[in-house]
């Protein structure tokens, strides 16, 4: 699943760290996250798009099917 | 409380139990041979308190688990299904090398132990490194 969780935290000037400790998560997830290595649980897509002010879908991006 | 301040808090006090329940099995296999001279009621106390102490100890690494982040449980998951799986086919095939007199030595359950715990350990690296 694809995501601009790197470009949204670049815009509020967040750190890796920073982004962990509001959404209550390691470091290295949030890593994994935006590496797209990892897609979060719904309840951590909703910290995410609590703490950006956006919607999930604005966030993340399903996937293109071929 | 900041995640990772938490977790390492939650890994402390697992850490803790953890020690507690190694010496408290300690106690029960030397404790019998240099304390108590294999007194039968001296030994069902220190196996009770072995039994206890784990218990509890299983108890904060269930806590520990759902402490965790959605990737850590993931790589906990990973490497706890590994572990099971070398401990049932490992655990198995050893026990059968022993039955069947190919291995000169009796299967002991130290080394399975040793197994799973190693195999839990590697694959956690694996996991963290491939996550990093």
């Amino acid at each position: 699943m694809k995501n601009r969780l790197k470009v949204l935290r670049a815009e509020l000037n967040f750190t890796q760290a920073d982004l962990a400790d509001k959404a209550g998560v390691s470091r290295q997830t949030i890593n994994a996250i935006e590496k797209g290595k990892f897609d979060p649980s719904l309840p951590l897509a909703f910290k995410f798009s609590e703490i950006f002010d956006l919607k999930i879908e604005e966030i993340f991006q399903p996937p293109v099917k071929n | 409380m900041n995640y990772s301040i938490s977790q390492k808090k939650g890994l402390q006090r697992l850490a803790l139990w953890t020690g507690l329940w190694v010496m408290s099995l300690a106690l029960v296999v030397f404790g019998a041979e240099f304390l108590w001279d294999y007194q039968v009621t001296f030994s069902v106390l220190a196996i009770l308190l072995n039994v206890i102490i784990g218990i509890m100890m299983i108890l904060t690494n269930i806590s520990y688990i759902k402490s965790l982040d959605d990737l850590q449980k993931l790589i906990s998951l990973q490497a706890m299904s590994i572990a099971l799986g070398v401990a049932v086919v490992g655990g198995l095939a050893y026990s059968a090398l022993d039955t069947t007199n190919v291995i000169p030595f009796d299967a002991e359950i130290s080394h399975l132990v040793m197994l799973i715990g190693i195999s839990y350990l590697v694959s956690i690296l694996i996991s963290n490194y491939r996550y990093k």
